[in-house]
Parts: C-alpha cells; structure tokens; sequence
C-alpha cells in the first residue's frame, strides 16, 4: 500500500466551495498535488448553508469585480464545465422597498453600483409587480438587476469538489487544523488533530474558523460568526423566477428549480447570542420572524408549507467584505475567508482569483486589490 | 466523523442489475444514482443528500434514510455508523407559513 499523501504544493485549509473552486481552478491549469483538509463533511459550513443569491446588486464596489466577473464569464457555462446542473438561472434580482425611507437606501446601491458600470436601475411597484406578479400591493419600488440570478449551492459546491477529485485532487476529511507552523520564516507546516501535513504554499479559507488559526502565525482578522436560518416549503408551481431581497431585511431567497420556494433571513437578535450556539441549530424565533417577512410582501404564499428549517453560520468581516490576500509577513501563507454572508455567489470568481494569487503571485484576471488583509485600522 | 482519505476512483462505475429500484420515494432517487454518488466521491450521509436530494423530500428521509444509508455503507465497505445521520429538521410536518408566522399570542383573545 502506497504512503499516505502528507505533502503537496498546496495543502488547502477547509473543504467549502472557496477551496473547492480553487482546487478546481489549480488543477485546470495542471496542478495536481494539492491536498485539501476539511474538519467534518464537504461543503458543510455557509457553502451550502445559504440562500443560493448570485448577486451583483447591493454589493460594496470593492468586491463588485468578482461578482461581475462571475456573472458574465463563468455561471453561465459552469454546469457544463463542471458536468452537472447547477440550476443557474438568470433572471434578475428585485430588492424591494415597502416605505419611503427604503427607497433612499436602494437609489444609493444603485448609485454606487452604476458608478462603477453595473446595469441596475430603479423601478415602480408596479414595474416591479410586472416581473414578479406574485408580490403585494405594498410593495412602492425597487432595484431591478436584469442579470442577476441564483443557483443551487448544493450542486454548486458539491460539482466542485467532483470535478476537483476526479482531476486529482486528495481531500482529507474529519482532520481539525488546530495551526500553521513556520519554517525558515515560511509558512510550511499545517498541525491538525492528526499529525502534521506539509506544503509549499498554504490556502487558509476556512470560514470563521480561518480566525483563529491565522492567529497562530500572529495574523488578526476581525471576523465574527453570524446565523441566518432558512426555510424550505414543499414543491410548489411555477411562481416567479427572480431572486428576491428587500431593503428592510427580513428575508431573501427565490424559488429553486425543485420548485421549493428557499427564503431566509434572521430574527435581528442573532448578533447578540451567537456566541451561545455550538452547532447549527435554530432557534425557535428565527422561523416565525421571517414567515412574517414573506406574507409582508408575498401574502399569497400564506398557505405554503414548510417542510423544513435550517440554520448556517457565516463569517461576517467588520467592513462586510472578505479578506482574499497573501501574507506578506508569514510568505506562502494566502487567505480567503470573511465572506460575509454573500460569498457564494462570487465563489467561482474567488476560486480563479485564489489559484492566481498562487500561481503567478498576483491575480491578473479579476481586481481583488481592495480586499487586502491589512486594511484595517482602529480609528481616530 | 472519523478521518477519510478521498481520491479520484481508478476502477470504471459497475452497474448494477437493480440500479433502477427507487430508494427515496419523495424524491424519486434510485438505487444506482446512490451507488454513482458514492462512486463519484461522497461518502457521508448528508453529502449524498445534498447532492441528489434523497431524504429531502416531504418524508424528510423518515422514509428512506437507512436503506440509502445501507447502500452508502455497503459501497464503502464500513459501518453505517460511520457515515452520520441526517440531520432532524424543524417543524418534523409540514407547516403553513402563515402558522408559523403567527407565533405571538394576543392576550385578550387567548
């Protein structure tokens, strides 16, 4: 029996869909010795704990080149490339506004966003009830994102990781990181709950979890845990295509290509309790709070059943935006986490991003240059 | 979860003479769409649910769980005890949104 695969170019820390798509992405351009280490199952934390959003709307401008760059030159081939149906499907986004005071938020995303060349304008209620005929009377505007969409991220990240094993990819799980080590000055060693793993370069991307093991070379990001909990209903006809968000918060979501209607949301309390919750588990208010978000400006899916609900956590940097960077006082250490609750929508962008960053030392494709680990600075 | 090693399989997918018996009911999921998960490399019982939706369904896997769990198992040649269980989601049967919306009790109704 062959040794096992304790070395490699790259040991990727973390198996949701950022390492998967980088993985994947490494081993498109014929490098094959990688060696991905996940602590449970993969996908398991908000790569497929989330809404499905693939969203270039409502973005801060500094991540709006991953975003574009994955709506124009990646989704809409990427079930082909990944030979399996991601349910992509695009046909915009509605961020609705129910009083006047959300119209004033959502003209500014579209300010910021058309400043820097997305297609997104503001429309009527009753523009807005004409591609989506299901929504409620209260509903007085909303940003309308022709090219926007969703899809599945089950399919999504797990299609990922298919690919990347049948490429050659090794992925170990049921290892817990527990640090990096350094040697030489460089960051080399990766220490788990099973021993110690080797790599000429490292890809930390490991959700919330990323924080404390950066911490272990000295490295602080100020990321928190956040949870959003989601409802699915039973399979329903054909009711609008659009993604769906709203200005005042109370829920997303669309309707999957199953024909569940997948909405989600947070209770407003989240922020103050979630260092309480070890696993993923609901809470009994979540739920109720966003059902009351949905017969807010979709009354007629009263009658709807829920078949399930389920929580996902995500890693919510303080600016809101993901830190994609490397290292440059630990070299061969590069990161990617802090996505913010709106990552999966950019993660094939990240992961084209991600293997440049270590390929070529720099990503040439996509502008990541606002994304950087050290921006952040205390104030005063 | 105990520790698994996954690399890419180096022998060729064998059907099976009963890869099209239905597994999940709710979901119409087969017998050989299991076995080619299992194939394709997902090993633990949540990944071939998320993957093909088995257990997803209205039955929410009451149904079908341990027979797809039993074909994970034997494809692997461990324990089914190793693979996880899926997990139990809230509210068990299906409820109307507006029920669950309705959570607060006025005091004078009631």
């Amino acid at each position: 029996m062959a040794a096992e695969k304790r070395t490699a170019d790259v040991v990727i820390i973390g198996g949701g869909i950022v390492a998967c798509a980088t993985a994947y992405n490494l081993a498109k351009r014929g490098m094959t010795n990688i060696l991905v280490l996940e602590q449970k199952e993969i996908g398991n934390g908000g790569s497929c704990r989330n809404a499905g959003g693939v969203r270039q709307s409502a973005r801060d401008p500094r991540e709006l080149p991953l975003a574009m760059h994955a709506v124009s030159q990646i989704w809409p081939t990427l079930g082909e490339e990944l030979g399996c149906d991601v349910e992509y499907v695009q046909k915009g986004n509605l961020r609705l506004g129910i009083e006047e005071k959300h119209r004033t938020v959502l003209e500014n995303h579209v300010k910021k966003s058309t400043d820097v060349g997305l297609d997104v304008w503001m429309v009527s209620g009753d523009e807005a009830r004409e591609i989506c005929p299901a929504m409620s009377e209260r509903v007085l505007c909303a940003s309308w994102c022709p090219t926007d969409g969703h899809a599945n991220p089950l399919k999504t990240t797990l299609g990922y990781y298919r690919r990347a094993l049948a490429m050659g990819v090794t992925f170990v799980s049921g290892v817990t990181v527990t640090g990096i080590r350094k040697v030489r000055g460089r960051a080399r060693l990766v220490e788990t709950t099973d021993g110690v793993y080797e790599g000429e370069q490292i890809l930390l991307c490991a959700g919330y979890e990323s924080r404390a093991i950066a911490n272990t070379v000295g490295i602080d990001v100020p990321v928190e845990r956040q949870f959003n909990e989601v409802l699915v209903t039973e399979a329903c006809p054909r009711s609008f295509d659009v993604m769906i968000g709203v200005a005042g918060g109370e829920f997303y979501g669309h309707q999957s290509d199953h024909g569940s209607f997948v909405l989600g949301g947070n209770s407003g309390l989240q922020a103050f309790e979630s260092n309480r919750r070890t696993r993923f588990a609901t809470d009994s208010r979540t739920a109720p709070s966003i059902s009351r978000g949905i017969m807010t400006y979709f009354p007629s899916l009263a009658n709807v059943k829920v078949v399930r609900t389920w929580a996902g956590a995500y890693d919510q940097c303080v600016d809101v935006l993901p830190v994609i960077d490397r290292i440059s006082e630990v070299p061969g250490l590069t990161v990617a986490f802090g996505f913010s609750g709106h990552g999966f929508g950019i993660a094939p962008a990240t992961g084209v991003a991600v293997s440049e960053l270590l390929l070529d030392g720099a990503s040439t494709t996509i502008d990541i240059s606002a994304l950087t680990y050290d921006r952040f600075k205390a104030k005063g | 979860m105990s520790k698994m090693i996954r690399t890419a399989p180096t022998t060729a997918f064998q059907e099976m003479p009963d890869d099209n018996m239905i597994i999940c009911r709710c979901e119409e999921i087969t017998k050989g769409e299991i076995r080619r998960a299992v194939y394709d490399g997902f090993r633990t019982t949540n990944e071939v649910k998320r993957w093909l939706r088995c257990g997803m369904g209205l039955c929410q896997g009451q149904t079908c769980q341990r027979n797809f769990q039993n074909i994970i198992a034997r494809e692997l040649g461990i324990p089914v005890a190793e693979l996880g269980i899926i997990t139990g989601r809230c509210p068990v049967r299906p409820v109307e949104i507006q029920t669950f919306a309705d959570e607060v009790v006025n005091a004078e109704e009631a």
